[in-house]
């Protein structure tokens, strides 16, 4: 498997999967 | 005082734009044109005249949003860092800015100093250096995503998704 940092649209795409991951986190942490 | 924290912010927004605005500039025109240019031999004036003012802004513009960003969690600072109750959004962001700009000052610019030819490197390091600064840029365009929801966060974000 490539790394998704080689390209454009995969740093894309997985900033916006660590987001919905960090998203639940901050939600586990506020509740 | 209230000015401090509003002045702040707004120093804040001002540097982070340039941070950030410098940050996808390298990622979405920069690099390309660079591999562009290499094909034809022509990126010499981009990594004399142009790259190295980016980076003066760059690096300069990230340390200035970081210590904006402090001046306005103020005496929250702590608390937002360590994620204390309804500080879970912004100490989120707040870490994520920390590590954006551990990567510009550790690992993007020193070796941008040895492409640059800034500082001398031979052409193996050279290559090492060039695959150390894409991947930490790389990281850093990913980290601003998640960066920019959850510092961006105001009465939209409390509504919709509970933050």
């Amino acid at each position: 498997m490539t790394n998704p940092l080689e390209s454009i649209w995969g740093t894309i795409i997985s900033g916006v999967i660590l987001t919905a991951i960090l998203y639940w986190a901050a939600l586990a942490l506020l509740h | 005082m209230d000015y401090v924290p509003a002045l702040a912010r707004w120093v804040h927004l001002l540097a982070g734009v340039m941070w950030i605005g410098l940050l996808y500039y390298f990622n979405f025109v920069q690099v390309p044109a660079l591999k562009a240019a290499a094909a034809d031999g022509t990126g010499a004036g981009i990594t004399k005249h142009i790259a190295p003012r980016a980076l003066l802004y760059f690096r300069w513009s990230a340390v200035v949003t970081w210590l904006a960003g402090a001046a306005l969690l103020g005496n929250q600072f702590v608390n937002a860092f360590t994620f204390q109750k309804g500080m879970g959004a912004i100490g989120i962001g707040a870490w994520l800015g920390t590590i954006m700009l551990f990567n510009v000052w550790a690992l993007i610019w020193p070796n941008q100093q040895k492409i640059l030819g800034m500082k001398p490197a031979t052409d193996e390091e050279k290559a090492k250096a060039r695959r150390v600064a894409l991947l930490a840029s790389r990281t850093n365009m990913m980290l601003s995503i998640p960066l920019l929801f959850f510092m961006a966060g105001g009465w939209s974000h409390r509504g919709t998704f509970g933050l």
